[in-house]
């Protein structure tokens, strides 16, 4: 067994080297030469100041916006701060918990009272936490059920919401992987550049 | 729902497509033969044997090599303990992370040597980049490569005849490393970056808004997490995380990394014991095991929570232009993957020792979340994790034989060997090891009152939470019903425990077993050998590792996830 000291410590000293150093220094160098913009996190930028990142949901809590996915993340004290990018997260509920039957209620009852035009069964995105806490996207059922309240709080033609929202949407890759979805970070802010022009 | 089956059939087809191929590849590459990365990498290789004084064609008896593997894991327990103990002095650490507490820095530590990849923490709150990289990510690739070194012995202890050698454990881990799990996680990671996923070692990114953003080396040890069968996530989220798992393309490239080697190793093993239908026969038995199982999870997750609709929640699956829909159990799940590819992901890493999720399994469906679970339970040998899913399903042939061989009054074999006494002790020892760890460690907490504060939800899926963390630790899967607060000394010591006796308790009886076998004479076959390759004996597998299966954790599993099924209306 002594005899296996000095190959277990040299190999796992060599081969730390190579596969802890060597090789996550090399992929960083490749991507940041070959995709630079996805390595660093695919920001959207504006002005010099950095708005967010594309694959990050962001809170949006008013009529003029569209909504994301419910978010369960917490700060470091753990007191709730939906999409808190540095910390993800799910609500870890279970399907039979009456705790999330409650936050359901409560999340219905919200979107209802910020459109009370708007009836009928809610898409089951828009009420449920995603599993990161972070979920950059909803379905264009989620999307179309709030478009009448976001074309009324800023005063515009539903069909133009609609059409951008249609603009927004990736559907399933190569038809087949997947779900269709609209980044909500995006419509938002095309929403505003539509606005400002 | 058929949206969902047109993906579960295509990754079978591409699974089972690309195992060809790369079965081959491993098949010449582990037996040191020249393959086309040799011109690179052998120089290489020879240089690190001449470093550490291995002579390559020195082989080790089945004592030597089982220390070789303990002693290097337990050395990367120490690196991997120290770094994180001392991570707040060290370099690379832009947002200041601090030491890590003992119990944690201990229980990630075996953790991560042991291919479990539990995580007690949560990545961007609590490492450094140093610690991801050269403590976790050495690890991704040396726990895997150990898997793939002790799969060797036991296949030169089947072919080998009248010997003692069972191959050189330095020479094993160090091409496993070098041919196999680093090309393909280079290759792989640079995938992952063209996605969207992120490889950085910038500090945190403030956006104008205030959100802050968690940056990092991601992609790198997502690569070979994926690859290696290791499933611990760079963030908490895990494969959840937008950051780690962007687009559905890269989703489905990361669900077919999970069980990728796992399957193509038994075209590997066909091909190193001169008979490419027993490897066959034993991929047969695995993806028909799998595809039951896939087809429970992705029913129950498509088709929702019966308490949801009630509250006036749309849960049906909708094409409709403009109102396209995933539907189904949303809690816990990304709009971008849908309860299809969630449900296949949860399948494919508890089938696998991979333990990542793209979903939070505690938040699924009662079937929906019995199926990893049982399959968990199983002893990950459905295809299971790198080298151990094979050498696991192995154990599992003899005690098929075994049965086989009583039923006709012969004394059984396997390829030529006689299974015997001692061979079939071992077998046992290695099966029924994490089987007593799950269901002792469960009782042991549940009768613990500290340990049941622990658990988030009521009624059968808090029995469920608790019964989840221990079979995922004593098979060393890593996955959990994550609203169980396990960051207590009494799960961070427990569990290390469990994956100890899963890891260790399940590799020295196989390598003593194989050294068991390497010296036996070849046995040729008579009339009374059971052919192990035909659809017959297909069946017989099955049948043996579901009764196990069925047999030791049926009451658990009433208890927890089918009680709760049966109340949820």
């Amino acid at each position: 067994m002594n005899l296996q000291l000095r190959p277990a410590f040299v190999s796992f000293l060599a081969l730390s080297a190579i596969t802890g150093l060597g090789y996550p220094l090399l992929v960083t160098g490749l991507a940041k030469a070959l995709f630079p913009r996805q390595a660093d996190g695919s920001l959207i930028r504006r002005e010099g100041r950095v708005l967010g990142s594309e694959w990050i949901g962001q809170s949006f809590t008013s009529p003029g916006d569209f909504w994301g996915r419910p978010s369960a993340t917490v700060d470091a004290n753990g007191k709730p701060l939906p999409c808190n990018g540095a910390n993800s997260g799910g609500s870890n509920l279970a399907p039979s918990n009456a705790d999330l039957h409650r936050a359901i209620s409560a999340r219905i009852a919200a979107l209802r009272a910020a459109d009370p035009d708007t009836s009928g069964p809610v898409p089951v995105d828009l009420v449920t936490s995603s599993a990161s806490g972070l979920d950059p996207q909803i379905s264009p059922a989620g999307a179309a059920y709030q478009v009448h309240r976001v074309a009324r709080a800023r005063g515009l033609d539903e069909a133009v919401v609609r059409g951008l929202v249609r603009t927004h949407t990736e559907r399933p890759q190569f038809g087949v992987l997947g779900e269709s979805r609209v980044n909500v970070l995006k419509l938002n802010l095309a929403l505003e550049a539509l606005q400002a022009r | 729902m058929t949206e969902a089956w047109n993906q579960n059939l295509l990754y079978l087809a591409l699974l089972l497509g690309l195992s060809l191929p790369l079965g081959t590849f491993m098949a010449k590459a582990l037996e040191g033969n020249r393959t086309f990365l040799h011109p690179l990498l052998r120089p290489l290789e020879r240089g690190l044997y001449h470093l550490a004084g291995v002579q390559e064609d020195e082989d080790m008896g089945w004592k030597a090599y089982a220390w070789s593997i303990t002693l290097i894991k337990v050395i990367g327990l120490g690196a991997v303990f120290l770094l994180m103990r001392t991570q707040a002095s060290l370099p690379l650490n832009p947002e200041h992370q601090a030491n890590a507490a003992t119990d944690l820095s201990f229980n990630t530590a075996v953790s991560f040597v042991t291919n479990t990849n539990w995580q007690a923490y949560s990545g961007e709150t609590t490492l450094s980049y140093l610690t991801q990289m050269l403590g976790l990510t050495v690890q991704n690739f040396l726990s895997a490569a150990t898997g793939l070194a002790v799969l060797m012995a036991l296949i030169r202890g089947i072919t080998r005849r009248s010997a003692t050698g069972l191959g050189n454990a330095w020479v094993d881990l160090t091409r496993s490393t070098l041919y196999i799990l680093l090309p393909l996680s280079l290759v792989f990671a640079l995938f992952l970056v063209s996605q969207g996923v992120i490889q950085n070692v910038s500090a945190y990114v403030h956006t104008a808004g205030g959100q802050v953003l968690a940056m990092g080396p991601a992609a790198s040890q997502v690569a070979i997490k994926m690859l290696g069968t290791n499933g611990g996530g760079f963030f908490g989220a895990n494969g959840a995380h937008p950051f780690e798992n962007s687009t559905p393309l890269c989703n489905f490239a990361q669900t077919l990394a999970i069980l990728l080697i796992p399957a193509a190793l038994c075209i590997t093993f066909g091909r190193l014991v001169k008979d490419r239908r027993q490897g066959w026969a034993l991929l047969a038995a695995m993806t028909l095991i799998f595809t039951g199982a896939l087809a429970v999870c992705t029913q129950a997750e498509v088709r929702g929570n019966p308490a949801l609709t009630r509250l006036g929640v749309d849960q049906v699956a909708s094409q409709a232009p403009d109102a396209e829909q995933p539907g189904g159990n949303m809690e816990g799940k990304e709009v971008r993957f849908g309860p299809g590819p969630s449900a296949l992901w949860a399948t494919a890493t508890t089938a696998a020792s991979s333990g990542s999720v793209n979903a939070l399994h505690d938040s699924f469906t009662p079937l929906g979340g019995l199926v990893p679970m049982w399959l968990m339970q199983l002893g990950e040998v459905v295809f299971g994790g790198v080298g151990s899913g094979l050498y696991g399903m192995l154990m599992f042939v003899l005690v098929a034989v075994f049965i086989g061989g009583l039923m006709v009054g012969r004394t059984p074999e396997y390829l030529g060997k006689k299974v015997e006494a001692f061979d079939m002790k071992m077998a046992s020892i290695a099966i029924l090891l994490p089987c007593a760890a799950v269901l002792i460690g469960t009782a042991i907490s549940v009768l613990n009152a500290g340990a049941v504060g622990s658990v988030s939800n009521p009624g059968p899926h808090g029995f469920s939470q608790i019964l989840y963390a221990w079979s995922s630790a004593a098979n060393n899967n890593g996955s959990a019903f994550g609203g169980l607060s396990v960051n207590t000394p009494f799960y961070n010591y427990g569990l290390a425990v469990a994956m100890v006796l899963g890891r260790f308790g399940v590799f020295w009886p196989v390598l003593a077993l194989a050294g068991s076998l390497v010296q036996k004479k070849h046995t040729p076959q008579g009339l009374g050998t059971l052919p192990t390759h035909t659809p017959l004996f297909v069946g017989v597998l099955i049948g043996v590792v579901l009764l196990v299966g069925a047999l030791t954790f049926i009451p658990a599993l009433a208890l927890g996830p089918i009680a709760e099924h049966l109340a949820l209306r």
